[in-house]
């Protein structure tokens, strides 16, 4: 109990975006114990535990690589490569996103009884998809050091921002919709459908090519999914193969083009962050309530 | 030195939805016009608590006291005004400090702690104590889904008073658990109290603010109806009560029993009552206090009163007894006179007329306590009137002694 390092904690109606912010980073260690804790749960009385998570993706693989190789007969060479590195990225979006979305919910109990900054809460969704995705992530770069495949060393770099790219934007709509979630709760359940259609508009499965370098309109809208950024510069960085004998796969643009167009991830991401933030702050008076 | 805790303007409102529409659908259905009320669970509360005070927040089930304590806590927002706290805080609410009951006791302690804001080496440093404040080493690695209702609660006591708080904020919880386990309790906060620490709790058991609070607030539907020394609360807080809900001042009369419903058996002042005969009546009896201002509607411990019973012969009668009980609310005859025992000597009465009673002092330390009068023969063979348990007067303590009856006392140690 030393004197003069008490500080003043301030309990208003409605807190500034900021001060929540500054908040919720005094909190961190908290952040990470719920992660430790959101992992714990979800994995406790389950035989298989972590393996799970590994499991997922290699279900996607099988089905997909019968779909898409087997029956469709789209020749991407290495398929397993091209489809893991992008549907990693995009498994840490979509269960962050939506393991975010229902953790005010999910957590009425502790929501009810104790005080922290409640986008601890969403946050840790968030970080708990993101140690899923480490866990992922090493088995898959294993299997590129088997399979001795060539990465593209130079793009290596950017991915760091793409992944600091889609935790902004997964934590920033989850923050937004985990609010929502207490009023509405058909929020979780539109944002399942929601994702199924956005990881269609996503260039995981198919070449990016196929669609993206068609240009018009519909290129347009396609190409403002803050999400395909993220998804290209972990396809150009480890899948790396630009085409196949002349058909195109993925965009043979510079590292700065690529870096550029992350930016797109960034501006929406702390647009929404922004909005997110106020939003929570608005509907957090009465969490306690409503639940 | 800055309050520990700075409550300014106050306010907190509720929405009271007759239905709930969470779904989409429903809320298309019904947009816009979701049918609720309005109502103040506090309005306009103002206080300062200082550090190193021991507040208690009193009021009866619906006045606002857990809303309040919530909003200090953190755990609800104002809708206006403004709290500031210094120090760390834990809060104990109702059951249970917000555990997850998927995780084990031990993963809780550190999860709670780092919800209390506590680095996990700190949690480490306290965790065999927590362990063992709750006496649930054996249960430590279950989950806590497990746990009885009693386990809950002392881990979560345990926890809040372990981790160092600079201010403690206690819901109600003191009156779960077993006496042992409230022993302890009491001894941690007497201790908190020694240490300096602020301590804020919230209940409706007027005698544990007097014996441990040094300031107690009244609430009553959201608004402080005082603010002062524990007695003086206990004092409002009990008028309130005998305002807004029961009366606690005027004796409850057994209900009529319903017909067709077997008559239970009368007391034996009932009976008495019965079969008065009525040729004496007593007309009207006030309670005065002599020791104290005309307005004050209890007695201190010890202070006089005067029992003034005015009656009415049809004709004249001689051979009287006048006659007084005392009784406590919960059917305890306490003490009872009659003017034969005293030998005192009643003349003829005729017409109307007054006696008194006159009580140097009343040894009883706090309660509400229901007095019979009679008029009887000398004999007791007739009854002319009898008022059974029909009058009342209150006690308030000032003091923390607790208890029922005042005992004078001085405590003494031999001189070395």
């Amino acid at each position: 109990m030393a004197e003069g390092t008490r500080d003043a904690r301030i309990i208003r109606s409605r807190l500034g975006a900021r001060e929540r912010l500054v908040r919720v980073w005094r909190y961190r260690e908290l952040l990470v114990g719920m992660t430790r804790k959101e992992l714990k749960v979800k994995y406790k009385n389950s035989v298989l535990g972590f393996a799970w998570s590994l499991v997922n993706p290699l279900l996607y693989l099988i089905v997909f690589y019968v779909a898409f190789q087997v029956i469709l007969q789209s020749n991407t060479p290495a398929f397993p490569l091209f489809l893991l590195s992008g549907l990693l990225v995009w498994n840490l979006y979509g269960t962050g996103l939506s393991g975010a979305t229902g953790s005010i919910v999910g957590n009425a109990g502790i929501v009810n009884k104790v005080a922290f900054p409640r986008e601890i809460l969403p946050l840790a969704s968030v970080g708990a998809a993101l140690v899923n995705f480490f866990l992922q992530g090493i088995v898959f770069i294993a299997a590129l050091v088997i399979v001795r495949w060539d990465v593209a060393w130079e793009y290596l770099p950017l991915v760091p921002f793409a992944l600091i790219g889609v935790l902004l934007l997964a934590s920033a709509l989850g923050i937004l919709l985990s609010a929502l979630n207490v009023y509405l709760r058909d929020t979780s359940h539109f944002l399942e459908l929601a994702l199924l259609a956005w990881f269609w508009m996503t260039p995981i499965v198919y070449p990016f090519m196929t669609i993206g370098g068609r240009g018009g309109w519909s290129t347009k809208v396609y190409m403002m999914n803050p999400v395909t950024p993220v998804v290209l510069v972990f396809q150009r960085a480890f899948y790396a193969k630009v085409d196949n004998d002349g058909v195109p796969i993925l965009p043979d643009w510079s590292w700065g083009e690529y870096a550029g167009y992350l930016g797109l991830t960034f501006g929406v991401g702390f647009a929404a962050l922004a909005i997110g933030v106020s939003v929570f702050g608005r509907l957090e008076a009465n969490f306690a309530e409503e639940l | 030195m800055p309050a520990a805790i700075e409550v300014r303007g106050v306010s907190k409102r509720f929405r009271l939805y007759h239905e709930r529409y969470n779904s989409l659908k429903e809320r298309m259905i019904h947009f816009g016009r979701t049918p609720f009320e309005e109502f103040w669970a506090i309005r306009d509360a103002d206080f300062e608590i200082e550090e190193g005070s021991t507040v208690g927040i009193l009021g009866h089930n619906g006045s606002g006291k857990s809303t309040l304590l919530k909003c200090i806590a953190g755990i609800l927002q104002p809708t206006s005004g403004e709290i500031v706290t210094r120090g760390r805080l834990a809060a104990l609410l109702e059951l249970g400090a917000g555990f997850h009951p998927e995780l084990t006791g031990r993963e809780n302690i550190f999860m709670n702690g780092s919800i209390l804001g506590l680095a996990k080496k700190d949690i480490e440093k306290v965790f065999d104590e927590i362990v063992a404040f709750a006496e649930l080493e054996r249960f430590i690695d279950m989950q806590v889904r497990h746990y009885s209702s009693g386990m809950y609660v002392r881990l979560g006591f345990a926890v809040a008073v372990n981790v160092d708080p600079d201010i403690l904020l206690v819901d109600e919880v003191l009156a779960v658990g077993d006496e042992a386990f409230q022993r302890k309790c009491l001894d941690r906060v007497a201790k908190f109290q020694k240490e300096g620490r602020t301590i804020l709790f919230v209940t409706h058991a007027a005698d544990l603010v007097r014996r441990i609070c040094d300031r107690a607030i009244v609430l009553d539907h959201g608004m402080t109806v005082m603010d002062s020394t524990p007695g003086e609360a206990v004092r409002s807080f009990r008028e309130h009560l005998a305002h807004g809900e029961t009366g606690l001042a005027v004796p409850e009369m057994a209900p009529a029993p319903a017909p067709g419903e077997p008559e239970r058996e009368l007391t034996h002042g009932e009976r008495m009552a019965a079969s008065a005969i009525g040729s004496v009546l007593i007309t009207n009896v006030a309670v005065e206090h002599p020791g104290c201002s005309a307005d004050r509607t209890f007695l201190l411990p010890d202070e006089p009163m005067t029992v003034r019973v005015h009656y009415e012969a049809s004709e004249p009668i001689s051979d009287l007894l006048f006659g007084i009980a005392i009784g406590d609310k919960e059917g305890n005859h306490l003490f009872g006179i009659n003017t034969r025992i005293l030998e005192v000597e009643v003349p003829t009465v005729s017409g109307s007329g007054e006696m008194t009673f006159d009580f140097e002092r009343v040894p009883m330390l706090d309660g509400t306590y229901l007095m019979t009068i009679a008029i009887q023969s000398s004999d007791e063979g007739t009854v002319y009137d009898w008022h059974e348990q029909r009058y009342s007067f209150d006690v308030m303590n000032p003091s923390r002694a607790d208890g029922k009856v005042s005992f004078p006392v001085t405590i003494r140690f031999p001189a070395t």
